[in-house]
């Protein structure tokens, strides 16, 4: 039987990958997967704890980010290819519309 | 009760005359159709409406000595402390609502002639009307508080009219001037009600509630309190030290310099002091400063006025320096004298300011009396009328000047004060030497020029041969004993006059030194500008007159440089360099914070992420602290 804490320690690593991930790199496909990977530490988390409890709730739940997690990917990659018709890019550095307007440098 | 309400309709027609034409004179922006006659209605029908009511109160009130009371309201009402919005009719009321409706009216009537080719006719009579409510409710109120709005309505309105043509800006500033020097003399008026509201606030604040209690206060403090309300006098009856507006003041159109010389306006500080004659009877050093403060100015004005070549000037300081005898009246005690005065006056010098505006009119607009002269024979009419005002301000019998000034001049010599009376005299003298001085240069005096006149209008002709009766006859209401009167005026008006005998043998005698003294003034006038237009040199005094003693280019060097050197230093040094830098290093505090907190927000999302990311972190590490 493994113990619950390991699976929050893979949990945990997951999560931390999946932040440095975002951070980190530039492709926006990358940092959907990373999205991902966080999502699937949260996942992990969420059964394990469920089985430690014995309490199915939480099953239930994860079995609900997963579907949405579907949905999203089915929007992500439509989003990423309008994207890429757009701008012919998929650098996340690229798209800076939000920043504030430069007016002195 | 149907007469009290007439009470509050008395001001209430000038009142809504003078709102109805504020009205449609902003409704006329959109329509330029509006005939002058609806405002002459309205401007004259207001003043009309009230003295129709105020002389049915009268002839209602003459005879019985109670009084009619009127309450609109209750003001205020905070925990005891009561004001309410009260009118009172009571002989000193009567005595003053007399004649300030009946020249008021006839001044508007004049006015209407006067102002007939002006543009701004709406917005003159406007104002007219309002400076009318403003005194009606000054003479009406029950209590200091009502009184205290009518005194600053007509301090506006004064202010309002003095700068009526205000295209020009000395016209403005002597707008101003008056209206800085009365808020002077407000403000220690303001104080002074103040004061009594402290002491008796509780008790009631109306007249009668105030007679009764002013035992409670102590004597330092009564003096204070008297001397507080007196400065408002001073502000407004033009006394030194605040005199200074009234000359200035005739930037005005000369119907307003008769509405404020006669009826509004300057007659109010004496007014106030015969009305809080309860609390003047109780302080005679204040009452004795009064009397002094009223001699200097009346021997101020009077030496002034012997100089000035300005037709206006020399009537608006021959107004300070009676209103010099009324305050020397009233401070000695003399409270129905004063009062007496300020009747005769009114119809004497709305006689003397139409006349000489009736002469304005006829020059083309010409005041200076050294560029008169010999008309006489022209406006022979206008010569009579100036004549009958220039003999009762003089103060020779018959006219009404003569019984009025007689009167405190009695007074003055009975009370024993005889350095205000000699002052007194010395000022009667003086007067009819500058008022004949003024009539011999206007009428008399041969001169090279021959001004060509305008038509005379025939209303203006009307309305000053009704003053001049008044001018002539006023003056029997009062018949003192030694013309086997009764002083009925005096009797009627039933204030506490402080009584001096004075046997009739040295009233006789008064009566004649009096006399002589006016008639050598006129004397000296006659025989210094009989022929020639050139004032006699009067050695070392000749300059300071000239220059009105300075005392303008006195108040320039004590309270106004000063005061503007402040102000720039306040500007300069205190707002700019204090104030403004504080500002300008916060903002550009402001400015670097951004510059470097710009940076962050770069739009790029893994930023942002890393951003969240940190703030979490911090959160857990601050949970996990604590």
């Amino acid at each position: 039987m493994v113990d619950v804490g390991s699976f929050f320690t893979v949990g945990i690593l997951l999560f931390s990958i999946g932040i440095v991930g975002i951070i980190s790199r530039r492709n926006i496909f990358i940092m959907y997967m990373s999205v991902e990977l966080m999502l699937n530490a949260v996942n992990l988390i969420l059964v394990a704890l469920s089985h430690h409890y014995e309490d199915l709730n939480a099953q239930v739940m994860a079995i609900m980010i997963i579907a949405i997690a579907a949905a999203e990917a089915s929007i992500f990659l439509a989003l990423f290819v309008m994207l890429f018709k757009n701008a012919r890019s998929l650098d996340a550095n690229f798209f800076e519309l939000l920043a504030q307007e430069k007016h002195h440098d | 009760m149907i007469e009290s309400g007439q009470l509050s309709w008395i001001i209430g027609a000038v009142f809504f005359s003078s709102g109805f034409i504020m009205l449609i004179n902003m409704y006329s922006k959109y329509n330029d159709d509006i005939p002058q006659r609806i405002y002459t209605l309205l401007g004259l029908g207001g003043p009309a409406l009230s003295l129709y009511l105020s002389v049915h109160l009268m002839l209602r009130f003459y005879h019985s000595n109670e009084s009619l009371y009127y309450k609109a309201f209750t003001w205020l009402d905070i925990e005891g402390f009561k004001i309410d919005a009260a009118l009172r009719l009571d002989a000193l009321g009567v005595a003053m609502l007399s004649f300030v409706s009946f020249v008021g009216f006839i001044i508007h009537l004049y006015a209407h002639t006067y102002m007939k080719n002006e543009p701004s006719y709406a917005r003159f009579f406007a104002w007219f009307n309002l400076f009318m409510a403003s005194m009606f409710l000054l003479i009406l109120a029950d209590n200091p508080i009502m009184l205290f709005i009518g005194w600053e309505g007509v301090g506006l309105c004064s202010y309002l009219l003095i700068s009526f043509y205000f295209e020009e800006e000395a016209n403005v500033e002597a707008g101003n001037k008056a209206f800085i020097l009365n808020r002077i003399g407000d403000f220690g008026f303001l104080s002074g009600l103040a004061l009594l509201f402290i002491y008796l606030g509780e008790k009631g604040l109306d007249f009668a509630s105030l007679e009764a209690n002013i035992h409670l206060i102590n004597t330092p403090m009564l003096n204070l309190i008297a001397l507080l309300l007196f400065v408002g006098a001073m502000g407004k009856s033009a006394q030194i030290p605040l005199y200074v507006w009234l000359p200035d003041a005739m930037a005005g159109p000369t119907p307003v310099s008769a509405l404020i010389h006669a009826a509004t306006m300057v007659t109010a500080g004496v007014y106030m002091v015969v009305r809080f004659h309860f609390l003047y009877a109780m302080t005679e050093e204040v009452g004795l400063f009064i009397a002094y403060i009223g001699a200097f100015s009346a021997l101020l004005a009077a030496l002034i006025a012997m100089r000035q070549d300005d037709i206006k000037k020399i009537l608006a300081y021959s107004t300070m320096s009676q209103l010099g005898y009324m305050f020397m009246a009233v401070g000695l005690g003399a409270y129905s004298y004063g009062l007496f005065h300020v009747f005769t006056h009114a119809f004497f010098k709305a006689l003397l300011f139409m006349g000489a505006g009736a002469i304005i009119l006829l020059l083309h607009h010409e005041q200076n009396i050294k560029k008169m002269g010999a008309l006489k024979q022209k406006i022979p009419f206008i010569y009579a009328m100036m004549l009958i005002a220039t003999l009762s301000i003089s103060g020779l019998p018959p006219f009404s000047g003569f019984f009025s000034k007689d009167a405190i001049l009695n007074h003055l010599f009975a009370s024993e004060q005889y350095p205000i009376f000699s002052i007194a005299l010395l000022t009667a003298g003086l007067t009819s030497y500058y008022m004949f001085r003024l009539l011999l240069l206007v009428f008399i005096t041969p001169s090279q020029e021959t001004p060509h006149l305008l038509p005379q209008s025939k209303l203006i002709n009307i309305t000053l041969f009704i003053l001049s009766i008044g001018a002539i006859f006023v003056g029997f209401m009062n018949l003192p004993a030694l013309f086997l009167g009764e002083e009925p005026y005096s009797l009627w008006l039933n204030l506490p006059d402080r009584h001096f005998h004075l046997s009739h043998s040295s009233e006789l005698i008064l009566l004649f030194v009096n006399i002589s003294v006016a008639l050598s003034g006129i004397y000296f006038a006659f025989s210094h500008y009989k022929q020639s237009r050139i004032d006699p040199s009067l050695s070392i005094l000749d300059k300071p007159i000239k220059q009105k003693f300075y005392i303008d280019e006195l108040y320039t060097v004590l309270i106004v440089k000063p005061l503007n050197w402040l102000s720039l230093f306040f500007v300069k040094v205190v707002d700019e360099k204090i104030i403004d830098a504080f500002i300008h290093w916060l903002s550009s505090g402001y400015q670097r914070v951004s510059y470097y907190s710009d940076a962050v927000q770069n739009g790029n999302v893994r930023y942002y992420a890393l951003y969240m990311s940190v703030g979490i972190v911090c959160i857990f590490i601050y949970l996990g602290v604590s």
